[in-house]
């Protein structure tokens, strides 16, 4: 009888503490949005704001239980309800909730369906979830035994879509990381280089004011000339106003292109000394004590980039599944070369709660990261709702993403619950998929950053 | 006739509030069919009658430079920015009417501008906050104009013409509310119409007529008084 009562006592209160966490996760979302990412706009549709920080509470959840999974916190069964209620409120907020609210707000930007908003959305909804059906297809990610409408069904789906985008911010993460940090990369500019670009911009636009100046006082004169003529209006009216000055709108057109062509001229000069500003602030920067710690992180990290694409290309080539997870193959190899005895489940549970740990954390900081620099770049007072929507759809799918691909780095006793919770996926597909896909962004990467810095000091040098 | 002296007035505010419509409505009297990113900076001219109907009346060139961007951009895209800066004769900020944020951004874009042009003896904080004093003794005249006027409903106009009307005492600045893909609201005859020349007028008066000393020195002691009076409520 006691023994119940501490049961239901002990089960509350981890709901609570559960609770609360959510809570937390919610707020953190919620001061992000407002604080971040709408900090140049107004918020008049509050449920963007909710939704956002709706996904991001339960995708953090997940994140939480997996922690919760390797210290042991709450009981098992207790975890695989928390595991199974989080996941099927995080599918219907990413498979229903967000696309019909960017449905919605795609619509009501449109002027001509302004009226029928609520239909029009739901057909926008219809056909997001026809094309995701069909991304099934291709892919052998389910077992036949599955039906219809199982839940595995949803998240090899949603699997799918955020592997693919996992893979893509790895690839391009990995080697531009480097190329950012390290020092080595930098072209060298100086202030007389940037001096004598202002100066070509700033005569740039001279030379445009100078065009537009005749442009507007022809245009002046014309309007003057016809308001004393009694000017005859229409087709005719409009030839003999033009062989009475021949110098009317023909030259007119001649210099608008002109001017048109400078104006282009005068956006490549600006984008260009904004680039040679930001490499000179850089080269300041790589001097400082910070600086000098990044370049060595640098080399540190573009030697783990080769290791990875290396590793990628033997899996794919070998069709390799790895069986076992960093933190097991570390503690055998020490174990075995070093000679170094240690109690391997003890440490085995606390170094893979680090490394999740710094996995989880990292992951999330630089997703947020991105999704801000993407929102700052594209985003306008009108299309900002749709925007942030879209970044929560990809939040979200990511996030699940990441569990499932987690599932690797963490020892087997921990994977198990992951399997459960998710089902029967073909999880060494996505392995496989994701390895593909991060081979093909982190060559194409290497590819584009190589011709963007071929082609930097060739026009650093026609200077 | 291309001769004729120049004046040279800024365009600054947040990305998407209507720069380009309104400098394209100013200069070619028409509205600006598809509006598009400004990068960079983009600059038109406005032939404008100085004086217009006196003795004394005399066209000069407004060249009209609006610049692109954002306050939170990064600090290469500032320093290129700070490159249109140079011998400034005016400023015209522009804030959306529906974004209160974009009227925010108006004190920053303002510093952004102004301190660049400063005396070396530096009247700017360098906090980056703003301060009454320091635009009452500005020199550069200044026009604050409000755009999509005509998406504000009807009931909330009051409250967002009081909200701009503080802005603009803050500035020591006329200030005009419009939309600019409509013609009318710039209308020869209306007072927004007055306002702006009037004000293209002082800032050709500041770049090539002596400042008459007691003159200006009551304008700005006016406008200190009625400020300060607001301040106390």
């Amino acid at each position: 009888m006691g023994v119940d009562l501490l049961h239901v006592n002990i089960s509350k209160s981890c709901v609570q503490s559960e609770g609360v966490l959510k809570v937390l996760f919610f707020g953190f979302g919620w001061l992000f949005f407002m604080r971040q990412l709408f900090k140049d706009y107004e918020v008049r549709q509050y449920v963007v704001q909710v939704v956002f920080s709706v996904t991001f509470a339960f995708s953090c959840t997940m994140f939480e239980l997996i922690i919760f999974e390797i210290l042991g916190v709450l009981s098992s069964t207790s975890r695989y309800f928390h595991w199974k209620l989080n996941l099927y409120v995080i599918l219907l907020v990413l498979i229903f909730v967000v696309p019909f609210y960017i449905g919605y707000f795609v619509v009501s930007n449109i002027r001509l369906l302004q009226r029928q908003r609520l239909l029009f959305s739901c057909v926008v909804w219809f056909t997001f979830m026809y094309f995701f059906w069909k991304l099934g297809d291709p892919f052998p990610i389910l077992s036949p035994k599955h039906g219809i409408l199982s839940i595995e069904q949803l998240i090899s789906r949603v699997g799918v879509i955020g592997v693919t985008l996992m893979a893509l911010l790895s690839g391009f993460g990995a080697v531009n990381c480097p190329y950012t940090y390290m020092s080595y990369f930098l072209r060298n500019v100086t202030d007389s280089d940037i001096l004598a670009l202002e100066r070509r911009l700033l005569q740039t636009m001279d030379m445009i004011v100078s065009k537009k100046k005749r442009i507007a006082m022809t245009r002046r004169q014309m309007y003057q000339r016809g308001e004393e003529q009694n000017k005859q209006t229409g087709f005719w009216g409009m030839i003999k106003s033009v062989t009475s000055s021949p110098s009317g709108s023909e030259n007119l057109f001649v210099i608008q292109q002109e001017v048109d062509a400078l104006e282009e001229l005068s956006r490549q000069l600006f984008l260009e000394t904004v680039d040679l500003q930001a490499t000179k602030e850089r080269i300041e920067y790589s001097k400082t004590f910070q600086g000098k710690y990044f370049n060595f992180l640098g080399y540190f990290f573009s030697i783990y980039c080769v290791w990875k694409i290396f590793m990628a290309t033997i899996n794919i080539v070998f069709d390799r599944v790895g069986k076992n997870d960093p933190v097991t193959r570390g503690i055998e190899i020490t174990v075995n070369y070093l000679g170094i005895q240690f109690d391997v489940k003890f440490w085995s549970q606390h170094i893979s709660f680090i490394l999740v740990g710094i996995i989880i954390v990292t992951s999330i900081r630089g997703l947020l990261i991105t999704l801000t620099k993407f929102f700052y770049a594209i985003s306008s007072s009108k299309s900002s709702n749709v925007i942030v929507l879209v970044l929560a759809q990809i939040m979200g799918m990511y996030f699940v993403s990441s569990v499932l691909l987690m599932r690797m780095s963490m020892p087997l006793e921990y994977r198990t619950i992951v399997t459960e919770v998710l089902g029967e996926l073909q999880f060494n597909f996505y392995h496989r998929w994701f390895d593909v896909i991060f081979l093909v962004s982190a060559l194409s990467s290497i590819l584009f950053l190589y011709l963007a810095h071929k082609q930097a000091p060739e026009k650093h040098m026609t200077l | 006739m291309a001769s004729l002296d120049r004046v040279k007035v800024l365009v600054l505010g947040d990305s998407g509030v209507g720069k380009s419509s309104l400098v394209h409505l100013l200069c070619q009297n028409q509205v600006l069919g598809n509006p598009s990113w400004t990068v960079g900076c983009s600059v038109d001219v406005r032939v404008h009658d100085y004086r217009e109907g006196t003795p004394e009346e005399k066209t000069y060139y407004i060249e009209l430079w609006d610049v692109g961007g954002s306050v939170g951009s990064a600090s290469s895209v500032k320093s290129t920015r700070a490159v249109f800066y140079n011998s400034v004769n005016g400023i015209i900020l522009v804030h959306d009417l529906t974004n209160k944020k974009s009227s925010q951004n108006l004190y920053p874009w303002s510093l952004e501008a102004l301190s660049k042009d400063s005396s070396p003896t530096g009247i700017i904080v360098s906090n980056g906050d703003y301060d009454r004093e320091q635009f009452a003794e500005n020199s550069v005249p200044l026009l604050i104009i409000g755009t999509k006027f005509d998406q504000i409903p009807e009931n909330k106009r009051n409250d967002v013409l009081t909200r701009t009307a503080f802005i603009s005492e803050d500035f020591n600045a006329e200030e005009i509310n419009l939309d600019c893909t409509n013609p009318r609201y710039l209308a020869a005859g209306s007072s927004n119409a007055v306002k702006l020349s009037r004000f293209f007028d002082k800032v050709i008066e500041k770049r090539y007529f002596t400042r008459d000393p007691s003159q200006m020195q009551s304008f700005t002691d006016r406008r200190r008084f009625n400020f300060k009076s607001l301040h106390n409520d």
